[in-house]
């Protein structure tokens, strides 16, 4: 039987195949689903952010270690919610309206469900409504906005006061994120955070659904 | 070197154009609305900043095409005729030129990713074979790629631009990894530098990224790594909102000051990415052609 430590290997660099091989092969032997995603895979995925900090790891590596935690989670969810486990945390992710741009939003959602976190992807051009009514449905407990243009990135605002409106903004946190996007903007607009990249994304989705 | 390339650095650095989107706003395109649309909408308005750039000393102007391929487009794009829209780009910058400036066809990536299977090598290089025809076909003088962060796509780009005939100029943003001088994918200047020149593009360069005083370094690097022309179009820095209104930090003297940098560390082309104007280009003039 191959050792959890290849499970680690396989998340790190980013081998999806061997990942899901590895996860069938260590549940069948009567792994703890729940000690595998705590032990090795967030470990795995903990150094691949620390990799990309230093400058090690670039976008391709995180979204294929990404992937790989996916391909294993996809095994493991299943038999966590079994148990009533609950996700790390429920995000409503999409580009804010009139941006059509999403290279930037799709890597942040994979960074998170590889960290744990439910993700459900609205897509491109998203309307502040839409924004709002997926957070209500899903129960989310975070909704996470991107826009790649100047033009676009007061579309942030008009969710920011759409959640206002509507009694909502209490019950969700909101992260922002985008090329022309500043922490400065972010407080200027009221939102929960701010972040520069798809992994610095995930320790900020951390840190605000456990405030 | 491309003959063409060659007549023009006679004058070494040509000047080329800052951007065109902010232009078109003050000319009243809305937020979020498509800026290339106007081509064929409101082609006097597109025409008006193409002509400013001309009297503020660009001798390369470009075209309003970035995001005019197929895929770029996106739900868009099945409504409109790409090569028409292609074709009036160039026509309009032509006509603005009139002989007093060049005009390089703006080519913008196709913002999807191929490692993520977002869009496949054949699907990007039909797109931008068909964009690239249409602009060689409306009579562009060059073709520029430009705003690359995946070294793979810009080499399919310049693939399909290349069976034009015309000169290909492959342009990166450097804004990734600690020290800000790697592209999105990783790719380090000196990659760019290789991989580029090996797949026969006739000048390659940097532009938008986090301001001009990152890109010194880039083009000191490039211009060790290559001995093809440089193209370096910095942004004016990163953009901050006061009040709901978007302003860049970066001054035209700051960037002018700037661009003797670049010329001192190789740059032949110089020009503005996001954030500059007609000012920054007549600034910039000012300082590296004196005389004129």
């Amino acid at each position: 039987m191959p050792t959890i430590q290849t499970l680690y290997d396989a998340i790190l660099n980013g081998n999806a195949k061997a990942a899901k091989e590895i996860t069938q092969t260590s549940l069948a032997a009567g792994a703890n689903p729940q000690a595998l995603v705590d032990d090795t895979m967030i470990p795995a995925m903990n150094e691949v952010g620390r990799r990309y900090e230093a400058n090690e790891y670039f976008v391709p590596e995180l979204l294929i270690a990404a992937r790989a935690m996916k391909a294993s989670l996809e095994l493991i969810r299943p038999l966590l919610s079994a148990r009533g486990a609950e996700p790390v945390g429920r995000v409503v992710i999409g580009t804010v309206q009139g941006d059509l741009h999403d290279i930037g939003k799709n890597l942040v959602g994979a960074m998170l469900e590889g960290a744990g976190f439910e993700v459900i992807d609205l897509g491109v051009d998203v309307s502040p409504e839409k924004f709002m009514n997926a957070a209500k449905e899903k129960n989310a407990t975070l909704i996470a906005l991107s826009a790649l243009l100047t033009t676009t990135m007061h579309s942030m605002k008009a969710v920011m006061e759409k959640l206002k409106e509507s009694g909502m903004r209490d019950r969700v946190k909101v992260m922002i994120g985008g090329a022309p996007v500043t922490q400065k903007y972010a407080d200027e607009i009221g939102a929960d955070g701010y972040s520069s990249n798809a992994n610095a994304a995930v320790a900020l989705a951390r840190k605000l659904v456990a405030a | 070197m491309h003959p063409l390339f060659n007549a023009l650095l006679a004058q070494r650095p040509v000047i080329t154009d800052g951007a065109w989107g902010t232009e078109l706003q003050k000319l009243g395109l809305l937020p979020g609305e498509h800026p290339d649309f106007w081509n064929l909408s409101h082609p006097g308005r597109v025409g008006e900043v193409a002509s400013r750039y001309v009297e503020a000393g660009s001798t390369v102007i470009l075209t309003n095409t970035f995001r005019s391929n197929r895929i770029a487009l996106g739900v868009h794009g099945r409504d409109v005729d790409v090569a028409a829209l292609n074709a009036a780009g160039v026509s309009i910058s032509r006509k603005a030129a009139a002989g007093r400036a060049r005009v390089f066809a703006s080519v913008g990536p196709s913002g999807k990713m191929l490692m993520s299977e977002e869009v496949t090598e054949a699907e990007l290089e039909g797109a931008f074979a068909e964009q690239c025809m249409a602009l060689a076909g409306a009579g562009a003088d060059a073709l520029l790629i430009e705003t690359m962060s995946d070294l793979e796509e810009a080499r399919i780009a310049l693939r399909a631009a290349r069976t034009t005939g015309l000169p290909v100029v492959v342009s990166m943003v450097f804004d990734s990894g600690r020290e800000k001088d790697r592209t999105m994918m990783g790719s380090t200047p000196e990659q760019v530098a290789a991989a580029l020149g090996e797949a026969g593009a006739d000048a390659i360069g940097a532009n938008c990224g986090l301001g001009i005083d990152g890109y010194i370094p880039v083009c000191a690097r490039l211009r060790k790594a290559t001995s093809l022309p440089l193209w370096i179009k910095p942004n004016a820095g990163m953009p901050e909102m006061a009040h709901g209104t978007i302003t860049y930090r970066t001054t035209p003297e700051e960037f002018a000051a700037g661009s003797a940098d670049l010329e001192r560390a190789g740059a032949d082309f110089i020009g503005g990415c996001c954030g500059t104007t007609p000012e920054f280009i007549r600034a910039v003039s000012a300082a590296l052609h004196p005389a004129h």
